[in-house]
């Protein structure tokens, strides 16, 4: 009974958006308060009927209804209560599910925050949001309908994919949706702006919370989708350039450049048509990901089935909605006024060359990306494009960006002095290239090369701070007159700087352990040991185990440094008895920042096992800087100027003191 | 410089910037994309040592060896065509003899075998990597869900009629 709860929310869901799609809009032309009175009250509906549909679905998971063939599919009675729910989204219709859930959610977050945007703006973002919502409500219902029956119903289930059954998994879709949904709002606020022929410095300060909250949480996202394969799939690699990941990455970057040019245009109006650009660009590749994801035109993790109508379903979303806002803007762009000129040596221009960097490489992943397809469907011929093309063009066309960022926040606005923002930054370059040179020292070895890239890192992290210091004027004023300064500052400038830091930590995080890692692969006996990263490894031998929905065995290592025992580790062969399917669970043990790694390999005659070790020196500095990064966001979103709704009256005074002092 | 000379300037760096990126994508397409092939294809196609190439098809039954310490041997077949290959490492937990495979290496110029440095079977359990399946659906070799563990699905097909299709495609 509740299965079919859910399905008729979702159909009376469908009938909803469908209203809010067109009456909004109509109000909207006219002028009627009463039409366009029926975005928010709407929204907040629709956000009601799919949560409804979302929450019987997690009930017959939590329940373990085996009559619903999506349960059936992807769930197991044994299996934890965490992954139950988990595997509501494991799946691929319940995955679509959750998108549409936080669609709608975001829709709603729009009506209830949206109290002070003018009223024609409301109806008419939240009608597009209702287009999207339309779209992919069709796309559940009609191709992937969770909601499906078995008869008779099986006595038990099949079982979640064991690589799935990880709590990095629970977290990575909601956490990435979050992101990749999110910019639609600022889609929706594009075209909205853009069917009104209007747009203003007002836009932006609208738009920019919503985009930083989105870039927030897809940096979240990635960094725990890489965390997960990182140490789930057992192969140490962190990043691999996988179409799949490719796919979040693209409206990470191109996110992150909607994020700096909303600042120009909201601070100097410049930049208008361009950051309307941006944001359709952003979602239309956030909708790209999902195409490429959830069509099954890849064979990863993520592609759960192969179903070719699905495909194409998402394909004619895909074009409708990226074709349509192209189109709009076309049509559209030439009626908005451009304004603001500045030097290109100012903050504008640091924050233009930001964005001509990333929409660059942006557009070099979404080449790499693209063309074995295209070229697969044009000519048959087969190819892949891997990791060493990535590094090659990605990674030499984000260094001059890694060398620019910290000018951007000490140089000024409208007209900015380089020489003087060189002299004032001339010292921390010698500083962090000093840094680099005396890590380089101390971990010794390694390419020349790489005390440029470690530099590189600690330059984002002190410029980052250097920022902070001039604007405290620390070297002027002195210790506590300049803290008395920095608390004096808006949020946001905090949040720049922890951002750009944590871009810094991460930068070293990945010199460092792609410098000085090393990779063993060893057969050993029983009681064997083997040197790595100056730690000794015992093999103590196999034990067998038994976990609620697994066998494994587990090889026991025992962890000595000097002589001395400091750790030991398990790192075990999992098989998942429902599926028959085998899983390398890695044994990870942490130092500070460092990380030892070992996975099992296959077992030798006479009792020895193949044993692959790495050493990842300071790994956890690429996960945590996207984690400082993710605090920046937020420090940023909780600056008074930027909070949706605050009372703008009030804070008048103090703002103009602020934005005086930046 | 006037304003226009500055405007232009920007244009300028900014055209350059983004020629820079397209030759240096065109350059790294050059240099790093591997061709994907078959063990029937390779008698067509002159491949020299020491060109990198993807090798799919099937693990040979009974080929599989050991070596020294963890250096594997095995043959890749299409039904036509065998080609034998080498690789030290650790093979990925799914793979097994009569099992898809893809193979990323080059032919080694002095024994004329295929040395790989990296080789996926990937996370299913009824993963055939979707070149290889292309393929051998293509000449008959290999159906849907008939794998060397093929048994595993025959009690799904014929359950429900709504799942019956999907049952076999989707885990």
């Amino acid at each position: 009974m509740i299965i079919e709860i859910g399905h008729y929310a979702l159909v009376l869901a469908l009938a909803t958006a469908l209203i809010l799609s067109v009456l909004p809009v109509i109000g909207a032309r006219r002028g009627d308060a009463a039409m366009m009175a029926l975005a928010p009250t709407g929204s907040l509906v629709l956000f009601a009927l799919v949560t409804l549909s979302f929450g019987a679905l997690t009930w017959a998971y939590v329940v373990s209804d085996f009559s619903v063939a999506n349960v059936w599919e992807n769930s197991h009675s044994l299996m934890p209560l965490i992954y139950k729910y988990s595997g509501v989204w494991g799946n691929h219709e319940g995955s679509m599910l959750l998108w549409l859930l936080i669609l709608v959610f975001f829709s709603a977050l729009v009506a209830v925050f949206g109290g002070n945007l003018p009223d024609t703006l409301r109806a008419n973002v939240l009608a597009v949001q209702a287009w999207i919502s339309t779209a992919f409500l069709l796309f559940i219902l009609l191709t992937s309908n969770p909601f499906l029956r078995l008869d008779p119903a099986p006595a038990e289930g099949q079982d979640l994919n064991p690589v799935l059954q990880d709590f990095g998994l629970a977290v990575h879709p909601p956490l990435l949706y979050l992101g990749y949904v999110g910019f639609s709002v600022c889609f929706s606020f594009a075209v909205a702006a853009l069917i009104e022929g209007r747009i203003d410095a007002a836009w932006a300060r609208w738009v920019r919370p919503w985009t930083l909250a989105a870039w927030t949480f897809l940096t979240a996202g990635i960094a725990m989708g890489s965390y997960w394969a990182y140490y789930e799939l057992g192969w140490g690699g962190w990043w691999f350039w996988d179409p799949v990941e490719n796919a979040s990455f693209m409206p990470w970057l191109a996110g992150t450049a909607l994020l700096h040019s909303a600042l120009v245009m909201e601070k100097r109006e410049a930049l208008k048509i361009w950051t309307v650009l941006l944001a359709i660009m952003t979602f239309s590749l956030s909708l790209l990901g999902t195409f490429l994801v959830r069509s099954g035109v890849l064979t990863s993790v993520h592609s759960f089935a192969t179903d070719p109508t699905r495909g194409i379903f998402i394909l004619c979303i895909l074009a409708i909605f990226i074709g349509g806002a192209f189109v709009l803007f076309a049509w559209r762009a030439p009626m908005l006024k451009a304004g603001g000129i500045f030097a290109p040596i100012s903050r504008e221009g640091a924050l233009v060359l930001n964005n001509l960097i990333l929409t660059v490489a942006t557009a070099t992943v979404l080449t790499g990306t693209l063309y074995p397809l295209i070229l697969e469907t044009l000519t048959g011929e087969k190819i892949s494009v891997g990791a060493p093309f990535f590094n090659m063009t990605f990674g030499l066309l984000m260094l001059p960006l890694l060398v620019a960022v910290p000018f951007g926040p000490v140089l000024a606005w409208k007209r900015g002095d380089l020489l003087g923002a060189l002299q004032r930054l001339w010292v921390f370059a010698g500083l962090s290239m000093f840094a680099g040179l005396a890590f380089f020292y101390i971990q010794n070895g390694g390419p020349v090369l790489a005390i440029f890239g470690l530099a590189l890192g600690f330059w984002g992290m002190i410029g980052a701070l250097a920022d902070l210091w001039y604007r405290g004027n620390f070297a002027k004023v002195g210790f506590s007159v300049g803290v008395k300064r920095l608390i004096g500052l808006p949020r946001s400038v905090f949040g720049t700087a922890i951002a750009h830091f944590g871009l810094g930590v991460t930068v070293l995080g990945i010199f460092a352990a792609t410098t000085f890692g090393t990779e063993t692969v060893v057969e050993m006996k029983q009681g064997a040991s083997v040197d790595v990263g100056g730690y000794s490894l015992t093999y103590d031998g196999l034990r067998d185990a038994v976990g609620p929905n697994y066998t494994e065995s587990r090889g026991h290592f025992a962890v000595s440094r000097g002589g001395v025992e400091v750790a030991d580790v398990w790192s075990s062969k999992r098989l998942y008895t429902a599926r028959r399917m085998p899983t390398t669970e890695a044994g990870i043990l942490t130092f500070g920042l460092s990380q030892l790694y070992v996975s099992l390999g296959d077992a030798m005659e006479g009792g020895g096992m193949v044993v692959r070790i790495w050493w990842k020196p300071f790994i956890l500095c690429i996960w945590g800087g996207a984690l400082v990064m993710m605090a920046g966001g937020f420090v940023s979103l909780s600056d008074r100027r930027l909070r949706v709704g605050a009372p703008s009256r009030k804070a008048k005074p103090v703002k103009a003191r602020l934005e005086a002092a930046e | 410089m006037t304003r226009k000379q500055k405007r232009l300037a920007v244009i300028a760096g900014g055209m350059s910037f983004i020629l820079v990126a397209v030759l240096l994508v065109m350059f790294a397409f050059s240099q790093s994309v591997a061709y994907f092939f078959m063990p029937a294809d390779l008698a067509k196609a002159d491949i020299k040592p020491g060109t990198r190439i993807r090798l799919g098809g099937l693990v040979a039954e009974g080929s599989v060896k050991r070596g020294q310490g963890s250096t594997v041997s095995f043959t890749v077949t299409d039904g036509t065509g065998n080609v034998p290959v080498t690789y030290t490492g650790i093979l990925p937990d799914l793979f097994r003899e009569g099992q898809g495979v893809v193979t990323e290496g080059a032919f080694d110029a002095a024994s004329h075998g295929f040395v790989a440095d990296s080789v996926l079977a990937k996370h299913d359990e009824n993963y055939m990597p979707k070149e290889v399946a292309d393929r051998l659906k293509k000449e008959g070799v290999w159906e849907d869900g008939k794998g060397s563990k093929g048994q595993a699905n025959q009690g799904q097909t014929n359950q429900g009629q709504n799942t019956g299709a999907k049952g076999t495609a989707t885990r």
